[in-house]
């Protein structure tokens, strides 16, 4: 058991090829999560617009990309265009596929967190001469961020949960670089190495998300 | 003999509004002038109009039809600098409508940095002057909720007084107060009227009408049915609404 | 034109494959549904125990809600699938996918069922008791209905995101859509079976994304 899960020897050789995968790991992250945030802000404006078609068309990017799991999203984009022509590196086609999920899921929390920011904030805003561009940025988007935090922090940690579907599309990032690893030596170790690596990523950020939403429930 | 055209304009005019929701009519021809430094009521029952009245002023309601103006310069029509305009018309809302995300100093400021582009000091000091006025200067760096209802409303009271405006709008300014706390608002309200500020309130404040109005305009479905002075309208009604109304409101 | 119909509409492909994507539909449903039954439930139960406030069971209970929800489901499969039977378990693929889901559901159902069960009024409590409600009577009849309405909203979204991720099951060869619709693409050398897996789970979700969103906007109180 501990020999087949928490061999240190394989993972002592596992860690140099899983440590440059969790360098791409957080290269996705880093490319995904302001595309997705800026992405998600148009999105979600879009979704409130007093204008019906540019509602309507907001509203199905975000339904529709939020209906389609990521995994078929990225299959589709990665084995599926390349039929037409379009063939793309697995990176370029993760960032595509990541970016319209990714934007779709922040776009869904903003709307809620925009929503939540109560009629009057905004007629006070306007009441003092702001342009609507201003009251968006000085009164509307603080208290929509605030008010759904724990919802966006909580977002940001399955964007890196989902960087290891990745590695289906074999882009060396941490899971790809761990299972190869692992079917060479036949061995789990490189896994729990690499499960180890996310939940060193993810717990702590996992524990703040906690005591934000019990702050907030207060 | 020709007296300063700021004496004669009036600081607000609202000429010949008319405002529907769909089909329901909610003002239909409000024709009302407040002069320079005068104290307006206005009473009315619920649903009369009086709010939409008052937000039709800086247009946070679109009226359907008519004009209104500020010191003789259109609010409404084609090629209105609207954000200009509405620095010149303070409103204060019932349910103060402070931003919960800036302290008090903050609420009163961000007008006067994001859209007169003020550097930072001189909205400061813009800010504490007029906190001085509505008497919270020791409340500047607190948050709206560490304040008690009447210090938010305060605070919004000072946020509209930081712009200079030339007339100031109060929608139930009190209604949302514990009746301990109306007396504060009340009193910074008072004081403004004795510095000069021309002011249009609806609420129901029957005493502090009486005697702090210059004059009173009674309300209902959507139409100004009757003003007069204030011991005119309390005293000797004219119209068999109005005396229905106060009858009913004054037990 | 003609050449993205025939990629990704190619009627021929689409005909031969559509009854193998239908059977991968079946098996994305049935998981789908036990795995919501039985994650909700073992979540429910999980957030419960923590109610008893026992120092040791609650900690186990948070280490192991942290635990499942900061790892990637797909590393927890792939450890299931190839790392268990190393230790002489072996399990078919779908039971794989079926345990790992259900018990990544678990973890967030127990977070979000406990901040509802937090969040009810302590006045709850106090009137159940007095009127002799045991502990166990109180939470079961009085505060954990009134936990789980509020908590519907986001304990609904979690869910769905949870059921779409049977799709990774393709990595280990489960048959449902996704897997059925990449084993067509590759005998058929055409896109289409993608875009049928791809439409086949917009028309099995969409439908439960605006019912999320409705049941948000019906459970959800407005901005303070
Ligand atoms: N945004 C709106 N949409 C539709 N109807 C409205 C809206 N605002 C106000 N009304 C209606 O207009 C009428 C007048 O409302 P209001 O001006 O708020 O009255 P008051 O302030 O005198 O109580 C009421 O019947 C109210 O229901
Ligand atoms: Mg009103």
């Amino acid at each position: 058991m501990v020999d087949q899960f928490f061999n240190v020897g394989i993972m002592i050789k596992a860690w140099p090829l899983v440590i440059k995968g969790l360098g791409m790991t957080l290269l996705i992250c880093v490319v995904v999560i302001p595309l997705g945030a800026i992405g998600s802000l148009l999105a979600a404006l879009g979704a409130l617009s007093p204008n019906r078609a540019l509602r309507w068309a907001s509203l199905a990017f975000i339904d529709l990309f939020r209906a389609l799991p990521p995994l078929v999203l990225l299959i589709f984009i990665y084995a599926g265009l390349p039929f037409a022509g379009m063939s793309l590196t697995p990176f370029v086609a993760v960032i595509i596929g990541f970016f319209l999920n990714n934007t779709a899921y922040f776009a869904e929390i903003f709307r809620a967190g925009l929503l939540s920011v109560p009629k009057g904030q905004r007629e006070a805003a306007r009441s003092t001469g702001l342009t609507p561009a201003q009251t968006l940025i000085w009164v509307t988007l603080p208290q929509a961020t605030r008010n759904v935090l724990p919802d966006l922090l909580s977002n940001v940690v399955e964007v890196v949960k989902l960087t290891s579907l990745a590695s289906v599309v074999s882009l060396g990032e941490m899971l790809h670089a761990a299972g190869l690893v692992r079917s060479i030596t036949y061995n789990a170790s490189p896994l729990v190495l690499a499960a180890g690596l996310y939940l060193a990523l993810l717990w702590p950020l996992i524990r703040l998300i906690s005591r934000f939403e019990r702050r907030l429930a207060h | 003999m020709n007296a300063p055209s700021s004496l004669t304009v009036p600081s607000l005019r609202i000429a010949g509004l008319d405002k529907s929701f769909g089909t329901d009519p909610v003002l239909t021809g409000i024709d009302l002038s407040v002069a320079r430094s005068e104290m307006v009521f206005v009473l009315g029952p619920s649903g009369s109009g009086k709010s939409t009245m008052l937000r039709c002023c800086n247009r946070l309601e679109e009226p359907d039809s008519g004009s209104v103006f500020v010191e003789g310069d259109p609010v409404t029509g084609p090629g209105v600098d609207l954000n200009r305009m509405r620095q010149r018309i303070g409103m204060v809302f019932q349910s103060f409508n402070l931003y919960p995300h800036l302290t008090a100093l903050g609420n009163v400021t961000l007008a006067l940095r994001r859209v007169q582009k003020m550097p930072r000091a001189q909205a400061d000091d813009v800010g504490l002057e007029a906190l001085a006025l509505v008497g919270l200067t020791d409340r500047a760096r607190h948050y709206p909720a560490q304040l008690s209802g009447g210090q938010q409303q305060r605070v919004a009271i000072a946020r509209a007084l930081a712009l200079k405006p030339a007339v100031m709008l109060f929608d139930e300014p009190t209604s949302a107060l514990d009746p301990e706390l109306v007396g504060d608002v009340l009193a910074v309200m008072r004081d403004m009227k004795a510095r000069g500020m021309t002011m249009l309130v609806v609420s129901h404040e029957m005493g502090f009408a009486r005697d702090a109005a210059d004059r009173v305009v009674f309300m209902d479905g959507g139409r100004i049915v009757e003003q007069g002075l204030p011991e005119q309208i309390f005293g000797n009604p004219q119209q068999e609404r109005t005396r229905a109304f106060l009858a009913r409101v004054q037990g | 034109m003609e050449r993205f119909v025939d990629t990704f509409f190619n009627g021929a492909v689409l005909i031969r494959y559509a009854p193998a994507i239908l059977e991968g539909a079946a098996v994305t449903v049935l998981l789908s549904v036990l795995i919501v039954l039985s994650g909700v439930l073992l979540g429910g139960v999980l957030a419960c125990l923590r109610a008893y406030r026992i120092r040791a069971l609650s900690f186990i209970i948070v280490i192991y809600a942290d635990v499942w929800r900061a790892l990637p489901p797909l590393v927890l499969i792939l450890l299931g699938f190839f790392g268990l039977p190393n230790v002489g378990m072996v399990l078919s693929s779908f039971m794989v996918l079926y345990l790992v889901l259900t018990l990544v559901l678990a973890a967030f159902a127990e977070e979000i069922i406990w901040a509802g069960i937090t969040a009810t009024p302590r006045g709850q409590w106090e009137a159940a008791r007095s009127t002799g409600l045991s502990f166990t009577a109180a939470l079961g009849h009085v505060v954990l209905p009134q936990a789980v309405r509020m908590v519907i909203p986001p304990l609904t979204n979690r869910a769905i995101a949870i059921t779409k991720m049977t799709a990774l099951g393709m990595v280990i060869g489960v048959p449902d859509i996704l897997g059925q619709a990449t084993t067509a693409q590759s005998f058929s050398a055409n896109a289409s079976p993608l875009t049928l897996a791809a439409i086949t789970y917009v028309i099995l979700f969409l439908p439960l994304v605006i019912a999320s969103r409705w049941l948000e906007a019906r459970f959800t109180p407005p901005g303070v």
